[in-house]
């Protein structure tokens, strides 16, 4: 109504956007580039980076969009791992084709598992997710198939794939679903669903009154995480190469996640890009002092928790009205 | 045929001990609304507490109840009234992640200080002590005592919730924090009280599961996911229920044990996954959760 | 003596005002009214009161001593007690329980189980029943008990009449001159003019977070009030 008046219009972006549009362009350019300029390890670092960003973006996505708040998003990093081992080191299909599978995999096993867990509701939802992880972990150490509890070694898939190869092949799917994830975030905010998303959030009673099928917005934002997740799970185990279910369906990649995601700002795509660098920073700062470093971690989330629930980036950027995606719609005069 | 029925009467008597968990844990939810990520790692706290005094002092473990409580309960309610009483709103991420912070603090901090070493608690002849029932069944001394006990701090938690004024605080707050206040309950102060009733309850919980088995720095959250078990297969609201989902989760795992010990702890959260499709207020659901 | 008064309150949900500039007293010993519509903020008026809602802490000014924002729980036990509008009363506790749960500031006065007893005897038949089994005008009467139970120096009652049958609330607002003459100042919000009019010493009219009219009801016509009562 308003954008035919003719004296007002709608619009999304502004220079902050796009310019940051355009940056993220040619550092994504960058980063495809590295294995030609970088040196191996750094490299290494750089995949970790991508991976543990989009963890990060999907349990924001999980949490801060969908109101789901789930400590057992390991399952699935679980669930990718083992398909890794199932039908790359067991059956022998080319480890980078089981990434995308993986996926396919955990967004299957989804669907029931999101039976079970929609069950409950708040704090006691996020317990049943870590009881769901848990039980496949426990599942999975009763199979001497797969290496039971003791894990096995999956050195042999990389059999006759060049060690730059691997390295870069690694890097470069870890780049689509790093900076994929974003990019993923950043379409379903700005889509009817993602507006469903938001308005569910805030307020159930209100959106259910709408006629928003709140159950089905729900559980969407469990399968999209599920896929992304099943697909990361392969992908760490492409670079790690040993598969235990302790390291598959441990608690700690629920750790790194909403530390990564409450440091930087839970709810907003910005944060958990800050979250991840600083989760980065602190790990390289810290990395010698064994514990320590998870018990700063530890106290970090908690001062940040109480002092600035919003995060590093989502207190900055309701101080200053700074987004750099254009999600939000403005009124302007002509 | 006795070998099963002795596996399900150990798996009965577990469930005392999973019981005092879950006690804890429904205490804190059902007043303050608020999962404490940390209460398995408090338990566990606890019992290197309990090892801490024993070390030095050689003393039968059983009397470091006498310290570790009184200090457990202090923790608490330092840690509601200082930290945990700013988290409390309408969103339930802030406790959640709070808790979960404390969680991975406690256990790496004892981590650094204990190593990550298996601890035992040795209590004498207590432990390997027996009860004789019948010819051919015998029950542990030690496992009938912590029941025992897990059936104590059951009665007397009904009698403060029903007969005293405090008690009687607890669930108008539970019900209606806002009308609480407005009855002139100071709230934040009952929700410190709540969680240094409740942190004793897990110091009983620590220094008991230390007497009865080896722990490690890592062991905390499967407590945690027991106590949370057996609050969902009892229902809310109900004390009783919570004992007796104690011992049907027990009796799960010993089950499962003896059909193949790989699958002990499975077989609970299996019967705890399969009540929670089919039954999610639980078995003997009290109250409903607001 | 002015009990209680209200000095240029101005409330706020977030960025929406709701009172503006609110003067307004209390004398010990009266019964005062306060009408209007439905969001004219009257029970955001009692609400600030209870310090639920934040205002400056001049604003209101209670035996002499500034209270605004203190918490809610403090300001009850200075001896201000709310009546809460629904009742609301607690599920997990029986007719005597909710009864007892105003005991808070343990006050003294003539208000006690017994005395509540006397003046709501139903209440003392059904004292062990959960609260929740009975009626809204028995309710009402246990809210009522409730707040008088602290022996409070004023009484605040946000719409009893709301949801009940015109019989009932008629049983209810008999009871008022009874709580009056034991010296408590009652403050009442009431949908309900003609018996916010019949009880009171004085009435405020608000409408949309202001004051349109104030006096003694024997002083006011119904042209008066409907013009204040609908800002027309």
């Amino acid at each position: 109504m308003l954008k035919e008046n003719g004296k007002y219009e709608i619009f999304r972006g502004n220079k902050t956007t796009k310019t940051f549009s355009i940056i993220l362009t040619i550092f994504t350019l960058l980063l495809i580039s590295t294995p030609w300029w970088l040196d191996r390890s750094s490299i290494r670092t750089l995949t970790e980076v991508m991976y543990i960003l989009a963890l990060a973006q999907m349990w924001n996505l999980l949490a801060g969009f969908g109101g789901l708040l789930s400590v057992g998003q390991q399952a699935f990093i679980g669930i990718g791992a083992y398909c890794l081992v199932i039908f790359s080191y067991k059956l022998g299909l080319n480890p980078f084709l089981t990434i995308p599978l993986a996926g396919i995999i955990a967004l299957v096993l989804a669907f029931p598992l999101s039976k079970i867990v929609f069950r409950l509701h708040g704090a006691y939802f996020a317990v049943g997710t870590w009881v769901v992880a848990e039980t496949l972990r426990l599942i999975t150490s009763n199979f001497s198939w797969i290496g039971a509890g003791s894990g096995l070694s999956i050195t042999r898939t990389m059999k006759g794939i060049p060690s730059w190869w691997r390295e870069s092949m690694t890097l470069w799917f870890a780049i689509v679903v790093g900076i994929g994830s974003i990019l993923l975030i950043y379409y379903i905010l700005r889509s009817k669903y993602g507006l469903a998303l938001r308005a569910v959030r805030d307020n159930e009673v209100a959106s259910k009154s709408l006629g928003i099928d709140v159950k089905k917005v729900k559980l969407y934002v469990y399968l999209i995480a599920a896929f992304v997740t099943g697909m990361i799970g392969a992908l760490i185990f492409i670079t790690k190469l040993r598969v235990s279910p302790e390291a598959a369906y441990s608690i700690d990649w629920t750790t790194i996640m909403f530390f990564s995601v409450v440091i930087g700002g839970i709810g907003t795509i910005e944060g958990p890009i800050i979250g991840t660098i600083i989760y980065f920073l602190i790990r390289e700062y810290l990395d010698d002092y064994g514990s320590w470093y998870m018990i700063i971690l530890g106290i970090i989330t908690i001062f940040i928790m109480i002092k600035y629930p919003k995060g590093i980036w989502g207190s900055i950027a309701s101080r200053y009205n700074i987004h750099l995606f254009a999600i939000k719609r403005h009124i302007r005069k002509r | 045929m006795m070998e099963l029925l002795n596996t399900i009467i150990h798996g009965l008597l577990l469930g005392g001990l999973y019981s005092l968990f879950a006690t804890g844990l429904s205490l804190s939810f059902g007043i303050m609304r608020m999962i404490n990520m940390a209460h398995g790692d408090m338990i566990i706290l606890s019992s290197y507490l309990a090892l801490a005094i024993v070390i030095p002092l050689g003393i039968n473990p059983f009397l470091t109840l006498l310290l570790v409580v009184p200090i457990m309960a202090v923790l608490g309610y330092i840690l509601q009234k200082l930290i945990l009483n700013k988290t409390l709103g309408n969103d339930i991420l802030p406790p959640l992640l709070v808790t979960f912070g404390f969680s991975i603090i406690i256990q790496n901090t004892l981590l650094e200080i204990f190593s990550a070493d298996s601890q035992g608690l040795n209590a004498g002849k207590i432990e390997t002590a027996s009860i004789q029932l019948t010819q051919n069944i015998s029950v542990g001394f030690f496992p009938v005592l912590v029941m025992l006990i897990a059936v104590f701090v059951i009665v007397a938690l009904e009698y403060l919730f029903y007969k005293t004024s405090l008690g009687r605080n607890f669930r108008a707050t539970s019900d209606d924090h806002l009308t609480a206040s407005l009855m002139g309950i100071d709230t934040h102060k009952i929700y410190s009280i709540a969680m240094a009733l409740a942190t004793a309850i897990m110091a009983v919980a620590g220094v008991l599961l230390a007497i009865r088995t080896n722990f490690d720095p890592s062991a905390g959250p499967l407590n945690l996911l027991y106590a949370f078990e057996v609050v969902i297969i009892g229902g809310l609201g109900s004390l009783w229920g919570t004992l007796l989902a104690g011992m049907i989760l027990g009796v799960s795992q010993t089950i499962g044990s003896y059909i193949d010990p790989g699958w002990g702890i499975l077989s609970g959260h299996i019967m705890f996954l399969v009540i929670l499709m089919f039954r999610p207020q639980g078995l003997f659901p009290k109250t409903k959760d607001r | 003596m002015k009990l209680l008064t209200c000095n240029n309150l101005d409330a706020f949900y977030g960025d929406f005002q709701a009172l503006f500039g609110i003067d307004f007293y209390l004398n010990k010993g009266e019964t005062v009214a306060i009408i209007g519509s439905n969001g004219a903020s009257k029970s955001t008026f009692l609400k600030s009161i209870m310090g639920i809602i934040p205002v400056r802490k001049d604003a209101i000014v209670y035996e002499n001593k500034s209270i605004g924002g203190e918490s809610t729980h403090s300001i009850n036990r200075r001896g201000i007690t709310l009546v809460p509008e629904g009742r609301k009363l607690f599920p997990s506790l029986n007719v005597e329980e909710n009864l007892l749960i105003g005991t808070q500031s343990q006050r003294e006065g003539t208000w006690n189980l017994e005395s509540i007893y006397k003046l709501f005897p139903i209440l003392k038949e059904k004292r062990l029943i959960p609260s929740s089994s009975l009626s809204g005008g028995q309710q009402q009467m246990v809210a009522i008990g409730r707040g008088l139970m602290s022996n409070p120096s004023i009484l605040m009652l946000d719409e009893v009449s709301l949801g009940l049958a015109p019989v009932i609330v008629k049983d209810i607002y008999k009871v008022l001159p009874l709580i009056k003459k034991e010296g408590t100042t009652i403050l009442l919000v009431e949908q309900d003019i003609k018996q916010a009019l019949s009880v009171s010493d004085r009435v405020y009219c608000f409408q949309e977070g202001k004051i349109s009219l104030e006096g003694k009801p024997r002083d006011l016509n119904h042209d008066q009030i409907s013009q204040a009562y609908f800002g027309v």
